[in-house]
C-alpha cells in the first residue's frame, strides 16, 4: 500500500521535473549474454570466464526515448530487439549496462516497485498476442486492473472502453479463439491501454498478422498515438512498418546498432549496404510526411509574394503522407502550404520538390 | 561386499514403527472414521435410490444418455449377482483414498511445477513409487495399521498419487511461454498468475490425472483384499482361495462395472468445465446483445 503511494507520487513528481529534453527512457551500454550451457553447475572444472561465455544477443546497446515518440527497433530475427524489449520492462535480467525510466534505474527496483512498474509505467503487446485462452476479452483487458486491485465493476467498465476505442466494443463477451489474428492483436492493444501507462513495448505486434489486416492495425496505431501521445517501442522486422510508424529508427544487426535516426536520415544517408538494401525496398510515398520535407519558413504574418502564379497555396497538414498529396497535386495544385496540428505554417512544399523526394535515385533535392 | 538395502529398509521401518506409533494410530482413527462414515452412506441408504443418485451424477457430468442407461443397468446387475454391499464398501475406499491421494498429490505437482529443484527430488521418487510392484507396499502398511482397510487405503494412496503429482506438473509446465509473459508484463504476482492463468489452463491435465488416481485406487482394490481390506478385493481373493471361478468372476465383473462407470463420469467431467464455461458465455453475450439493442433504441 506505501510502496503503491510512493510509486504515484514520485509518478507526478517526475512528470514536473522533467525539462522536455530530458528522455523518458535512457538505455545504455546494454548488453546481454546468454549462456549456452544449459546447466552453469557443469562438473566445477572449467573456470569462471569459461562459463561466463555464451551468446551475445545485445552488444552494447545505447539510444534514447523522448516522451510521446514511437521509437522503432528495426532488424532481422536474432538482431537482439526482442531482447532489448524485455529488459527494458526486465522479463530479462539485462547482463550489463542501465536502463533508466523516469529517472529511476529499472535494473536496481525490489520485486515490488518491480511489480508496481510493470504494472502502472509500462505494458506490453505480443507478437502471438499473449491473450488468456481461458478467459473473455474483457477479462483479458482487463487483466492488469485486476492485477492492481481494482474492483470487478470499474476494471469491466474500463475494459470495455478500451474495446471500444479499438473497436471491439460489441465483442467484449466474446472468447479470444472467436476472434481473427487482426481482432486479436486488437484485444492486446486495449489491454495495454486500459491501464494508462505512458510506456507501450510492442513486440512485432503485428507480424503474425495479413498484409491488409497489418496496414489496418498500423492506421489503428498511428490514430490512436495521435489521442493518447503513448512512449512507444516498437520492434518490427519490416522497414516499411518502421519507417511508417516511427520517429525514430533505430536498425540492429547481430545485437549492434547500424543506424539510428529519423525515416528521412535512413532514406537519404544509409550508414551502410544492410540498410541500403533495406531502403531500395521501402515505399517512401507511405514513409515520408510533407513536414519532412517542407521548407521551414519563418513565421511571420506577411502575405506570400513568392508564389508564381499569385493563388493561395493548398494548406495541408504536416502529418500527412505523400501519397496523400497526389490527388491534390494531380489537379494541377503547384504550391503546398504545410501547417502543423494547430493550424500554423510550418512550411512550402512545391510539386517538384514531392516528386523528388519520391524518386529513389536523387541527390538532395529538398534540401533546396 | 552384499548390500542388504532391504534389511536397512526394514529397519528404517522398524523405527518410525517404534517412534511415531502414535501418528500411525491417528492415521488408522481417521481412515476408519471416514470410510465407516462414507460406506455407512452407501451402505444403508437403499439400492436403488444410490443407482439413481449415481445415474443422476453421470446425466449431469457428462450429458450422455448412454453412459446414464449403462450406470443403471450395470449397477442392477451388481444388486442382483448379490455383491452391492462389496462393490459400496469397495467404492467408499476408493473414494477415501482418492481424496487423500489427490489432497497430496495436486499440490505437490504445483509445487514441482514452479519449483525445478523439488521437481527433480520429485521425479524418481515417483518413479520408485510406480514401479515398485504393488504386494510391497502391503508389508509395512500392515506393520504400521494392522490389518484390514487401512493398510489397504494406506497402500492405495501411496500407490496412486504419481499421476496426480505428475500430470498437475505437466498440465502447469506445458503453458504457452508467452502467456507467462503476458502475465508478468503487467506486473501479476506468482499467485495471481497460478490462480488466474496457470491452474485454469492445466485444468483438463489435472482432470486427466485424478481420473488416472481413481483407476489406479480401484485397480488396487483387489491387492487390497489381500490384507482383509474386504469389499470386492475380498470377493476376488476368496474366490482365488478357494478355486471358485464363479465367484471370482462376479467380484471382477462388479470391479469392471465400478471402473468404466468411475473412468467415464471423470472423463466426462473434465469437459464439463468447458461445458458451463462457454454456456456462462453465451449467457453474458445474450446479456450484451440486449444492452447493444437497448443503446441502440434510444
Amino acid at each position: 500500500m506505501t510502496a503503491q503511494q510512493s510509486e504515484s507520487q514520485t509518478t507526478v513528481s517526475r512528470e514536473e521535473a522533467m525539462a522536455p529534453e530530458a528522455p523518458l527512457i535512457r538505455v545504455e551500454n546494454l548488453t546481454k549474454v546468454f549462456s549456452t550451457r544449459k546447466s552453469r553447475r557443469g562438473l566445477g572444472l572449467l573456470p569462471n570466464k569459461q562459463t561466463r561465455e555464451g551468446f551475445c544477443a545485445v552488444d552494447d546497446v545505447s539510444f534514447q526515448v523522448q516522451q510521446g515518440q514511437t521509437f522503432v527497433i528495426m532488424g532481422l530475427s536474432g538482431s537482439g530487439k526482442s531482447t532489448i524489449i524485455r529488459m527494458v520492462n526486465r522479463l530479462i535480467d539485462a547482463t550489463d549496462g542501465s536502463i533508466t525510466v523516469g529517472g529511476k534505474d529499472v535494473g536496481a527496483m525490489m520485486p515490488t516497485e518491480l511489480r508496481s512498474y510493470r504494472n502502472r509505467t509500462i505494458n506490453m503487446v505480443f507478437q502471438h498476442f499473449g491473450l488468456f485462452p481461458h478467459i473473455s476479452l474483457v477479462n483479458n483487458v482487463a487483466f492488469g486492473l485486476k492485477v492492481r486491485g481494482i474492483d470487478r465493476e470499474t476494471r469491466e467498465a474500463k475494459a470495455a472502453e478500451a474495446l471500444t476505442l479499438v473497436g471491439l466494443g460489441d465483442r467484449i463477451h466474446a472468447m479470444p479463439d472467436q476472434l481473427s489474428g487482426g481482432m486479436k492483436q486488437r484485444v492486446g492493444l486495449a489491454r495495454a491501454l486500459a491501464t494508462d501507462a505512458e510506456i507501450l513495448l510492442m513486440d512485432e505486434p503485428f507480424s503474425a498478422l495479413d498484409p491488409l489486416i497489418r496496414k489496418d492495425m498500423q492506421e489503428l496505431l498511428i490514430k490512436l498515438q495521435r489521442d493518447f501521445k503513448k512512449t512507444i517501442i516498437f520492434v518490427t522486422h519490416d522497414l516499411n512498418e518502421a519507417m511508417y510508424l516511427g520517429d525514430r529508427i533505430m536498425v540492429m544487426k547481430q545485437g549492434k546498432i547500424v543506424q539510428c535516426g529519423t525515416a528521412l536520415e535512413l532514406l537519404e544517408a544509409p550508414a551502410d549496404p544492410y540498410i541500403e538494401a533495406f531502403v531500395a525496398e521501402v515505399d517512401r510515398s507511405r514513409v515520408i510526411t510533407a513536414g519532412m520535407i517542407a521548407r521551414r519558413e519563418t513565421p511571420s504574418g506577411a502575405p506570400d509574394h513568392e508564389s508564381n502564379r499569385g493563388d493561395t497555396p493548398v494548406r495541408v497538414a504536416a502529418d500527412i503522407f505523400l501519397h496523400e498529396l497526389l490527388p491534390i497535386l494531380a489537379t494541377g495544385t503547384e504550391q503546398l502550404q504545410v501547417v502543423d496540428e494547430h493550424g500554423l505554417p510550418v512550411g512550402k512544399l512545391t510539386a517538384g520538390e514531392v516528386f523528388s523526394a519520391l524518386s529513389p535515385s536523387k541527390g538532395n533535392s529538398n534540401a533546396s | 561386499m552384499r548390500l542388504d538395502l532391504g534389511t536397512w529398509f526394514a529397519e528404517v521401518i522398524d523405527w518410525l514403527l517404534a517412534n511415531f506409533g502414535w501418528f500411525f494410530d491417528a492415521v488408522s482413527w481417521l481412515v476408519t472414521l471416514l470410510v465407516g462414515q462414507v460406506s455407512g452412506v452407501l451402505i444403508g441408504l437403499h439400492p436403488f435410490l444410490i443407482i439413481g443418485l449415481l445415474a443422476t451424477l453421470a446425466a449431469v457430468l457428462t450429458r450422455s444418455l448412454g453412459l446414464t442407461v449403462y450406470t443403471m443397468l450395470a449397477f442392477l446387475l451388481i444388486v442382483s449377482m448379490g455383491l452391492w454391499v462389496e462393490s459400496m464398501s469397495s467404492l467408499a475406499v476408493v473414494l477415501v483414498s482418492v481424496v487423500f491421494s489427490l489432497a497430496v498429490g495436486i499440490p505437490l505437482g504445483i509445487w514441482a511445477a514452479l519449483n525445478s529443484r523439488v521437481s527433480a527430488v520429485v521425479r524418481p521418487l515417483l518413479d520408485l513409487m510406480q514401479a515398485m510392484p504393488v504386494f510391497v507396499y502391503l508389508i509395512p502398511a500392515v506393520f504400521f495399521f494392522g490389518v484390514g482397510t487401512v493398510p489397504g487405503i494406506a497402500a492405495t494412496i501411496v500407490f496412486s498419487i504419481p499421476p496426480a503429482v505428475r500430470l498437475t506438473e505437466l498440465g502447469i509446465r506445458n503453458l504457452d511461454h508467452e502467456l507467462l509473459e503476458a502475465a508478468a508484463a503487467f506486473g501479476a504476482k506468482r499467485g495471481l498468475t497460478l490462480k488466474d492463468v496457470q491452474l485454469p489452463l492445466a485444468f483438463p491435465s489435472i482432470m486427466a490425472g485424478v481420473n488416472q488416481v481413481i483407476m489406479l485406487a480401484l485397480s488396487m482394490v483387489v491387492v487390497a483384499g489381500m490384507v482383509g481390506a474386504g469389499g470386492l478385493g475380498g470377493v476376488v481373493v476368496q474366490g482365488v482361495a478357494q478355486l471358485d471361478t464363479a465367484r471370482g468372476f462376479n467380484g471382477g465383473l462388479a470391479v469392471v462395472i465400478l471402473a468404466v462407470y468411475l473412468d467415464r463420469v471423470t472423463s466426462g467431467a473434465r469437459s464439463f468445465g468447458d461445458v458451463m464455461r462457454s454456456r456462462r458465455i453465451r449467457k453474458e453475450q445474450r446479456a450484451a446483445e440486449k444492452m447493444t439493442a437497448v443503446a441502440a433504441g434510444k
